[in-house]
């Protein structure tokens, strides 16, 4: 016979003691193990949510980007360079500058290495009164056509549309209306003939009362030998990583005293906005984890009173257990001290039982405790833990945590009272006979 | 073989020092049954268990096959209780989860024995309790359970056999059995020290020793 084998049958000679025992360690347990597993299918389940939500924002983000890289290949924004002293409140009033600048300022930019840049288009403009027409008020323009950059094949970059031939004009809708000209017809202008190059279609803008001549013609008749009042860049490409500012930077190096002016970038406004989208997804996505790991924290704290309360109540319950076996056991623990049995023996007796209870008790709330933290993670209407392979389900450190918790709180409530007896005076139990 | 000399016990009650027992001395020779008899409250409980190392006296020296118990550690003198004392008790104090086997081999727990399973059924048949090996003692009638008390303090075959009213919960038949048991005992060379307070009882002791008020009074030799 060995203390195990006793102890054994003590614990099958009083059962519904041994019971209360057990459940008391197995409902800690089970708790414990209970509130570990529903936070971690409660984690499980809020970082699929937040993973399939990051999915979103990812593919969204790649879309976005993608969709972006393509906008920004084909990006363009048209620049308009005048001089600096221009006030651009009256360039829009009135639909042209007062201040000029030297034309061969398109030549200094198209023999910059401005790569940004792709077509400059010098202007010469200005309202004047057609003398031949009764004073009626015209935009003239002298145009040469666009500059090519010098390092690109010129006839590839030369656009003949906005070329106008020595001695020629292009008139606007209205222009063409009033004279009712067409092309080949002969128009007076200043006291000089243009042949009738083109006439526009109606645009409704300024374009219907202008007139395009060659920009020399145009100085000549004007007066501005060598000057023209605005550069227009047309499509400047926004290269991977050349934005606006850069641009302007670029060209205000090569041409100090001019200021660049972007004209409408529809291109630029939408990808503005799609940024804004991403942005937004990204908090979003950033406010739904705070949200999550929030109610993780809440939940962990409410897990952290409960287990240790019930353990708390269960050493409790098993120490008022163990006290009464003390008392119930007492003329045992007198004759077996009687008859030569040691005090660690004896101790060994009580802890021994308090082990086995623990041990099975500890068993019996790891079981427990899988199943109330699987319907509480259900309960949460996260989906439970269906997902949870038996390797997730029965995990060997909540085994070990389980039966370690059962086993400590078992032993240590059962320590005072085991100490107690194997103090007990023998010849005073003994003494004391049935009573 | 037992020899206690001057022995003085006083515990310490709420009305002051209370005195069980006032220069008690008494021997016992191997193969002795000696009987300790007085009234209640005369102190033979108390003797019984300076006798059986378990409870140190005020004042007085006890001797048990020539040693000293109270010179001991705890420990050893419980382990002296095992290997040389066997005890019974008017209320048996059987373990009630274990079965009549298991109770009879309880001293094993003690001190270890090479085949203790043997011996406890070489007891029971002594004690005609063969066919309640597996029974718990809740099981037994009185008379069968003292004799599963008898047969565990014989188990480590003791020296010295203590008993305190062995038969107070006994019929007479019972009783009778069991002080034959102890005469057994002595005849076998062992010494008994039987404490009681009935003269039916005493008549199986070879010596008896009259106590009064925690003083022997005398001691007689019956026929
Ligand atoms: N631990 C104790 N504390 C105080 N008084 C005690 C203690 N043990 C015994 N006594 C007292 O010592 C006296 C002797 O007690 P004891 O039990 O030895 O008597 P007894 O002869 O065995 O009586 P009974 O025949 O009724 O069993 C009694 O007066 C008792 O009250
Ligand atoms: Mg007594």
């Amino acid at each position: 016979m060995n203390i195990w084998k006793m102890t054994l049958r003590e614990i099958a000679f009083r059962k519904p003691a041994s019971l209360l025992a057990l459940a008391a360690v197995a409902v800690a347990v089970a708790a414990l193990v209970g509130s570990l597993m529903a936070l971690d299918v409660h984690r499980r389940q809020s970082d699929q949510v937040l993973e399939a939500h990051e999915e979103r924002v990812d593919a969204l983000m790649a879309e976005l980007r993608d969709e972006m890289r393509k906008a920004s290949l084909k990006l363009s924004y048209n620049l308009l360079i005048v001089p600096q002293g221009q006030h651009l409140r009256d360039w829009y009033t009135e639909g042209y500058g007062r201040q000029y600048m030297p034309e061969e300022y398109v030549d200094r930019l198209s023999s910059s290495n401005l790569m940004t840049v792709q077509h400059l288009l010098p202007t010469l403009q200005q309202r004047v009164e057609w003398p031949e027409q009764e004073g009626r008020t015209i935009l003239l323009i002298g145009t040469r056509g666009y500059v090519p950059h010098l390092h690109q094949d010129p006839k590839k970059t030369l656009d003949l549309g906005h070329m106008v031939p020595a001695g020629t004009v292009v008139l606007g809708y209205q222009l063409q209306q009033l004279l009712s000209a067409k092309e080949g017809d002969t128009v007076r202008l200043l006291g000089r003939d243009f042949a009738v190059h083109r006439c526009h279609e109606e645009r409704g803008s300024r374009d219907d009362i202008t007139a395009w001549i060659a920009l020399d013609e145009a100085q000549e008749l004007l007066g501005r030998r060598g000057q023209i009042n605005a550069i227009l860049a047309l499509k400047c490409m926004s290269c991977q990583g050349v934005g606006l500012h850069s641009v302007r930077g670029e060209v205000g190096r090569v041409l100090p005293d001019t200021q660049v002016v972007e004209m409408g970038s529809r291109v630029l406004a939408r990808y503005e906005s799609r940024l804004r989208v991403g942005e937004e997804a990204k908090a979003a996505l950033e406010q739904e984890r705070q949200h999550h790991a929030s109610m993780q924290a809440r939940r962990e704290a409410t897990a952290g009173v409960i287990s240790p309360t019930l353990i708390l109540a269960a050493a409790v319950w098993l120490a008022l257990l163990a006290f009464r076996d003390v008392r119930l056991r007492r003329g045992e623990y007198g004759i077996l001290r009687a008859i030569g049995v040691g005090t660690g023996r004896l101790l060994g007796m009580f802890l021994s039982k308090a082990a086995i209870v623990g041990l099975a008790g500890g068993a019996l709330g790891y079981v427990g405790g899988i199943v109330v933290g699987l319907h509480f993670g259900r309960d949460a209407g996260l989906g439970g833990g269906s997902s949870m392979t038996p390797a997730e389900l029965l995990r060997p450190d909540w085994a070990a945590l389980a039966l370690t918790v059962a086993l400590l709180v078992s032993i240590l409530a059962a320590w005072v009272p085991a100490l107690l007896a194997a103090r007990t005076d023998p010849a005073m139990i003994l003494r004391e006979g049935g009573r | 073989m037992l020899e206690a000399s001057g022995l003085t016990k006083q515990f310490s009650g709420p009305e002051g020092m209370v005195t069980a027992l006032s220069d008690v001395s008494l021997r016992a020779e191997a193969g002795e049954f000696l009987a300790v008899r007085g009234p209640s409250g005369c102190g033979k409980t108390t003797l019984m268990m300076i006798l059986g190392a378990l409870l140190r006296p005020t004042a007085g020296e006890v001797r048990i096959d020539g040693h000293d118990p109270y010179r001991l550690t705890p420990e050893a003198r419980s382990r002296f209780r095992a290997e040389r004392i066997g005890f019974v008790f008017q209320e048996f104090y059987l373990v009630p989860y274990l079965s009549v086997l298991e109770n009879i081999m309880a001293p094993s727990l003690a001190r270890a024995h090479s085949n203790a399973q043997a011996r406890a059924r070489e007891l029971m048949g002594r004690f005609q309790l063969s066919d309640r090996a597996a029974h718990v003692p809740a099981a037994l009638s009185t008379g069968e359970r003292q004799r599963v008390a008898l047969a565990r303090a014989l188990f480590h075959e003791p020296k010295l056999l203590l008993a305190d009213e062995p038969t107070g919960n006994l019929d007479a038949e019972n009783a009778g059995r069991v002080l034959r048991d102890l005469a057994a005992f002595a005849e076998g060379g062992g010494t008994v020290l039987m404490v009681t307070h009935h003269a039916d009882a005493a008549e199986y002791a070879q010596n008896v020793v009259q106590m009064e008020a925690g003083k022997v009074v005398k001691a007689v030799v019956p026929q």
